[in-house]
């Protein structure tokens, strides 16, 4: 199946990436003893290695190809694996039911270390989860995100401690807040499409940052706040131990919480709109649905979910301060959004798992971490532009004229 | 009989900076009546469309909507594209503007948005009020996919639809959107004989529902089998008005689409 020209090209490829990688791989200079050695094989392995990666990804486009040639495109066939098993009932909740057993023994079986690890975890899939209301399915591509995140944590952080606000009633008041700046990061931008859109939110995220490490009266400045409160669980008093498996329980719950609000807020009549908005402003418009409403409404509710993290997150470091809010943060929920599956929940859950988990298993390589996100992002856009896990829509099936006969299958 | 007057455009001008693409326009739409607008390449009726849908807000002049059913006036400068959908009136696109990454059921629930209402609670909690709107919603998109002959494809992406089949469901999607006065922008463009009979009985079944039309069109044929009347411009002018027949014989319209007659300037 691979032509003569196909390994031609790869030729090419691989002495262009020899010539690029000439002067890094190949040359080494020696200050020192002022002598420049010539590391020749390093050449070799760079031709090598390329090839085959290069043939590798050959034959993989050509199988895609075949296959997207013997089946006619429908609305099915493109289902990924999973998600075809999480449409069938009847595998979909002994699935779910043991996903959940094995989220709730998971402290008891493993360490406390491990269950901090998995806590952080699902804080980013929840993370994932906002920002997918409105990168992956209204389509509004936020890179500031993380400034809400921020906006939770420092109202609970400021809150405790001026205040003394334990963390039930902080948590709220920290998503609201956040949803407010939300809408107020929502208006000057609702004319704003694409790459402008990702310039303002970005600069949002950095205006935000700066104020909190800038504004020492405010707060405290790069020192952050310390010993802010743990939550409490009806005045009970719990170790160290306690609270980190504690704080895990509380995030599997939040966790539930958000899936089914998401997975709701996605099947129905705003869910619709904000794919619709995504898809073409202008027709979206023309069909009736309130452009700036709908906007607002999905910048407020990704932000929302964005400040109970901000105040789980105080609540779990008990200490915030303006580093912990770098653009980094949100491009790595961004990155776990688009690894996982725009508008896909199952996607964003692994892709959140992936993108936070292996780094804390492999800190080994930690040197590399960087240089493996890049090209783990490049890989995607090129073999699976759609995510790991795509979205899959809704199927509605109707007999006849009858009323109230639509069956329906969830997603 | 004379219908109800539906729609009355007086003295549109539009202009982009130096350019006028609509000057002082007149134009009246009545109740079951088919109107088409037709006029060379440029002559500026898309622009008249987006005018009237609330893309463009237009320079000067009025335009008057009076609902059939109620009898309420409503002036359309000036609102925004949605609220003029919510008043009734509800279009095509002249490049096919489809929700492609969408099925071709959930294109035309869209266009049930503005006559529903649940928001974030309703979505979240699912109450017996939603649920009545959702399934109302399921039920009524899916006979107008029957009206336009798309229910079998109900599930599939709008974008694997055939060329004519797209435009069916633009149609779909925007009576989905309950309208007394329906906007056409060049419907038959591309479709083979076939297609376009097909169009041309789905439009008139269309306007014996009760639905006004007011359609761009350069298929000629097509514009004179089913129009009412005809409104012709040229350089975001009306050149002529007129029943298929007048426009047929009409100097100005026969001067603006073929060019000038030299001989007869000779003479």
């Amino acid at each position: 199946m691979i032509t003569v020209k196909e390994v031609k090209k790869s030729l090419l490829v691989s002495l262009w990436f020899v010539f690029l990688t000439f002067p890094l791989m190949v040359i080494k200079v020696n200050p020192y003893e002022r002598t420049v050695s010539w590391r020749w094989s390093n050449m070799l392995y760079v031709a090598i290695g390329t090839f085959v990666i290069s043939l590798l990804a050959k034959a993989w486009f050509v199988r895609k190809e075949r296959r997207m040639a013997r089946q006619q495109d429908s609305c099915r066939s493109r289902t990924p694996i999973i998600q075809k098993i999480l449409q069938r009932p009847g595998y979909r909740y002994p699935l779910a039911a043991f996903l959940l057993g094995a989220a709730l023994a998971f402290p008891q079986l493993f360490s406390t270390y491990q269950a901090n690890i998995m806590t952080t975890a699902l804080m980013y899939i929840v993370l994932g989860l906002g920002l997918n209301i409105v990168v992956g399915v209204a389509g509004l591509l936020d890179l500031g995100y993380v400034a809400f995140y921020a906006v939770g944590a420092y109202s609970y952080a400021l809150l405790n401690l001026h205040f003394g606000m334990g963390f039930w009633t902080v948590l709220p008041i920290g998503g609201l807040l956040a949803a407010l700046f939300g809408v107020l990061l929502g208006f000057p931008v609702l004319r704003l499409r694409g790459d402008y859109l990702a310039i303002v939110t970005l600069g949002f995220g950095e205006i935000i940052r700066l104020i909190l490490e800038n504004w020492n009266a405010f707060s405290k400045g790069p020192s952050g706040i310390s010993n802010i409160s743990r939550p409490g669980f009806f005045g009970m008093e719990m170790s160290l131990d306690q609270a980190m498996i504690y704080m895990y329980y509380l995030m599997i719950g939040l966790l539930l919480v958000t899936i089914f609000v998401v997975n709701r807020l996605q099947d129905s009549r705003l869910g619709r709109a904000w794919l619709a908005l995504r898809e073409d402003e202008i027709a979206c418009q023309a069909m009736g649905i309130d452009k700036t409403r709908t906007k607002l409404i999905a910048f407020s509710l990704g932000a929302f979910w964005a400040g109970l993290i901000g105040v789980i997150f105080a609540a779990k470091t008990t200490f915030v301060n303006p580093a912990s809010f770098t653009f980094m943060e949100s491009a790595i929920i961004l990155s776990i959004v688009v690894l996982g599956g725009m508008g896909s929940i199952v996607g964003v859950i692994l892709g959140a798992l992936i993108l936070v988990l292996l780094p804390e298993y492999l800190r080994a390589l930690s040197e590399y971490r960087m240089l493996a996100f890049g090209a783990i992002l490049v890989a995607m856009m090129i073999f699976k532009p759609e995510g790991l896990i795509a979205g899959v829509r809704r199927v509605y099936c109707y007999q006849g004229r009858k009323r109230n006969t639509a069956l329906k299958n969830d997603e | 009989m004379m219908n109800k007057l539906i729609l009355e455009v007086s003295g549109l001008t539009m202009d982009f900076g130096g350019i006028r693409a609509l000057d002082r326009l007149d134009l009246d739409v009545r109740s079951k009546e088919i109107v088409a607008l037709i006029g060379p390449n440029g002559a500026g009726k898309t622009t008249f469309f987006n005018c009237l849908t609330g893309i463009y807000l237009p320079s000067n002049g009025d335009i008057r909507l009076v609902s059939p059913q109620t009898g309420k006036e409503s002036r359309l400068n000036g609102l925004k594209p949605n609220k003029i959908t919510e008043k009734g009136v509800a279009r095509t696109f002249q490049n096919i503007r489809l929700f492609s990454q969408m099925t071709v059921l959930e294109n035309v629930m869209i266009g049930r948005h503005c006559r529903t209402s649940s928001l974030i609670l309703g979505a979240i909690f699912r109450g017996r009020k939603t649920r009545k709107e959702e399934q109302e919603t399921i039920d009524k998109s899916y006979e107008i996919l029957e009206k336009v002959g798309l229910a079998e494809q109900a599930n599939e992406f709008a974008s694997n639809l055939s060329y004519g089949a797209q435009r069916r469901l633009e149609i779909g999607r925007a009576l989905a959107t309950e309208p007394f006065l329906l906007l056409l922008d060049e419907p038959a463009a591309g479709m083979n004989p076939q297609e376009t009979a097909d169009l041309v009985s789905l439009i008139l079944q269309i306007r014996d529902e009760d639905h006004a039309i007011l359609l761009i069109e350069h298929d000629m044929k097509l514009v004179m089998t089913l129009s009412d009347r005809i409104f012709v411009m040229d350089y975001g002018e009306k050149i002529a008005q007129g029943t298929p027949a007048e426009i047929r014989v009409n100097r100005a319209v026969i001067k603006a689409y073929l060019g000038e007659d030299v001989e007869s300037d000779n003479a």
